[in-house]
């Protein structure tokens, strides 16, 4: 990582950042990436989620280590609840999602972070899922993220830094945007 | 009246040291430099002089920018309304009269069908004749075609799909509501023309800049001037690239309100969605976008007020006037509609107010980028000889306006001169 005179530090290699878009856009190709994750039913509504490989930069590539995630549902489901459920799993994805868009964003502004907090929550009317009514998504109904941010910059810069983020955000736009989902069985 | 070209030359095809594409503002401007240093030029046009002014624009349009601004090299406004917008006839008399009262040496009439390279010159081909030309000087327009999402395949075949290019007034609609796709300047006039026709109108809103016609005082485009913001070169901007795509600011000729952008639209009786993000079983779906893009927008607009304030401050125009104002921000509905059946017949046309680009069909030389946008660096093409101009933030960031035509014209055949000084032709022999 580099060193030079630069106060700020996110813990965020905005050179390397700056560097891979430049280097992408000559070569477009090398930007096309395929995320993978695996997924093990174990019992009930219990299973186990792993991810490591992906395909990046024209070739395969790997995460430092095997991640795995177990997704259940809570006892008032009549579950065993032996992990997150899969919604809460996209909660997080938005805010890990969100949070290290701010992080790279201020680095790149050079506004120094001191605390970033933010507080996810999805609506979500079960009588979608239970088929009860047919006029109520199954999904969210709607997702509120209230952030709380210590940093070395204005109120507006702050706000600034979060629309920034939220536009450059991978799952922001998979939230709010349809995408083709081709389900198949072998 | 038609200019003539220059007396003696073969008058369909011929040898020629530049070959100007396209008579509006930006190749008159260009043509005036060559002119005032001598170099041999023709202007060819596909049409009449001022041919997109006259042709390709809806009957109420106005220029975004007020009468002072409207100025070509060596020609001011000179009438009696200041601080007024013109409408699409008079800037077509303010382009026309530039070109006779400069004696533009221009071919009308007279479609560019290729442009290739020939013996380190060009080769341009017309349908009337071929040109063969040290070099070429792209000047056809930023705004030929509409720029349409492939989601409009999608759209019911009993909707009818307008772009901004065939519209011309509301009385082309048939009853009934209306998509308007795209909340930028276009968008909005048009939005707002429907509505006021008696249209229901429902509007996507994507990415978009918002910006009051008036400010402390002072047209907006005034301040832009003043404080230097319409001079902002192009190799000294953050990141060009972005700034080149930057949509066009939601302004209209006109100064009947102080905004025109979607607090109005939505007071007015609209309904204000999401970016259009999808067609599925019929149904238009809309991005959950929306706040982000209204909050992006107001923050950008609250950071172009800030640097006025700051330049106003700084040189001594804030004591003429009036004090810094607030802004209501955009208000986005509580409740957002993510979805509309486009069968349930409540949307009967929809407008594609999605932006514009060059048409280059014609430009069989190795200059355009993999997304088909022709490759610069601030107007000198890729190819020695090929220049363009015209296109936003081409070298200053007022390069799209008619009068950001001067500078960028000066300095592209300034740059131009050098280089045919250079560069002696190689073959001048032949004259078809």
């Amino acid at each position: 990582m580099s060193t030079n005179q630069v106060s700020v530090n996110n813990g965020v290699n905005v050179e390397a950042l700056l560097g891979a878009r430049e280097a992408l856009t000559e070569a477009p190709e090398g930007a096309k990436f395929t995320w993978r994750a695996t997924c093990d039913w174990i019992n009930g509504t219990h299973s186990a989620t792993t991810v490591r490989g992906f395909f990046g930069l024209g070739d395969e590539q790997s995460h430092r280590t095997e991640f795995r995630f177990e997704t259940d549902h809570p006892e008032v489901f009549a579950s065993e609840d032996n992990g997150a459920t899969p919604v809460e799993i996209v909660l997080a994805g938005l805010a890990g999602c969100l949070t290290a868009g701010i992080a790279s964003v201020a680095q790149n502004r050079n506004i120094q972070l001191r605390s970033v907090k933010a507080t996810l929550e999805g609506g979500m009317d079960l009588q979608g899922i239970l088929g009860i009514d047919g006029d109520v998504r199954n999904g969210f109904d709607g997702i509120k993220v209230h952030y709380d941010i210590d940093a070395d910059a204005s109120r507006e810069d702050i706000a600034a830094l979060v629309a920034q983020s939220q536009k450059r955000s991978a799952v922001f736009d998979i939230i709010t945007n349809p995408t083709d989902v081709t389900v198949t069985v072998a | 009246m038609t200019p003539k070209p220059e007396a003696g030359k073969c008058p369909g095809s011929g040898a020629i040291d530049v070959i100007v594409i396209g008579a509006g503002h930006s190749g008159l401007a260009i043509s005036h430099f060559l002119t005032a240093r001598s170099i041999e030029h023709l202007v060819l046009e596909r049409g009449e002089i001022a041919n997109s002014w006259r042709r390709e624009r809806w009957d109420s349009l106005r220029l975004l920018t007020p009468n002072w601004q409207s100025r070509l090299p060596g020609v001011s406004y000179s009438g009696d309304d200041p601080d007024g917008f013109m409408t699409m006839s008079e800037v077509v008399d303010f382009i026309s009269d530039y070109a006779a009262a400069t004696g533009t040496p221009v071919r009308t009439g007279t479609t560019v069908t290729s442009v290739a390279s020939l013996d380190g010159g060009f080769n341009v081909s017309t349908d009337r004749g071929d040109w063969r030309c040290r070099a070429v000087i792209v000047a056809s327009g930023a705004c030929n075609l509409p720029v349409v999402p492939s989601v409009s395949e999608a759209i019911p075949k009993d909707i009818l799909q307008l772009t901004p290019l065939e519209y011309r007034n509301p009385r082309q609609l048939p009853p009934g509501g209306v998509l308007v796709v795209g909340a930028s300047s276009t968008g909005l006039q048009l939005a707002d023309e429907m509505q006021r026709a008696g249209h229901e109108v429902t509007l996507a809103v994507g990415e978009h800049v918002r910006m009051p016609r008036v400010y402390r005082g002072r047209d907006i485009q005034w301040w832009m001037h003043a404080a230097g913001i319409l001079d902002q070169r192009y190799d000294e901007a953050d990141d060009i690239a972005r700034a080149r795509r930057v949509p066009s600011p939601q302004l209209v000729g006109s100064r009947a309100q102080t905004f025109m952008d979607i607090n109005l639209l939505a007071a007015r009786g609209a309904r204000i969605v999401g970016r259009l993000a999808g067609i599925r079983d019929g149904k238009a779906l809309f991005s959950g976008s929306l706040r982000n893009v209204c909050a992006l927008a107001d923050l950008k607009m609250h950071r172009l007020l800030a640097a006025i304030d700051e330049w106003a401050a700084q040189s001594g125009h804030a004591v003429d006037v009036p004090p810094a104002g607030t802004f209501p921000p955009t208000r986005v509905p509580r409740s957002l509609c993510l979805n509309l059946d486009l069968a349930a017949g409540a949307i009967r046309t929809v407008l594609w107010a999605t932006g514009y680009r060059p048409d280059y069909s014609w430009l069989d030389v190795q200059a355009l980028d993999r997304k088909g946008r022709i490759r610069h660096d601030g107007g000198r093409g890729f190819l020695p000889g090929l220049y363009v101009i015209g296109l936003p933030f081409l070298r200053r960031r007022k390069s799209s306006f008619i009068h950001g035509a001067e500078d960028d014209a000066r300095d592209l055949v300034d740059h131009l001169a050098g280089w045919l000084a250079t560069h002696a032709p190689r073959s001048r022999t032949r004259v078809a």
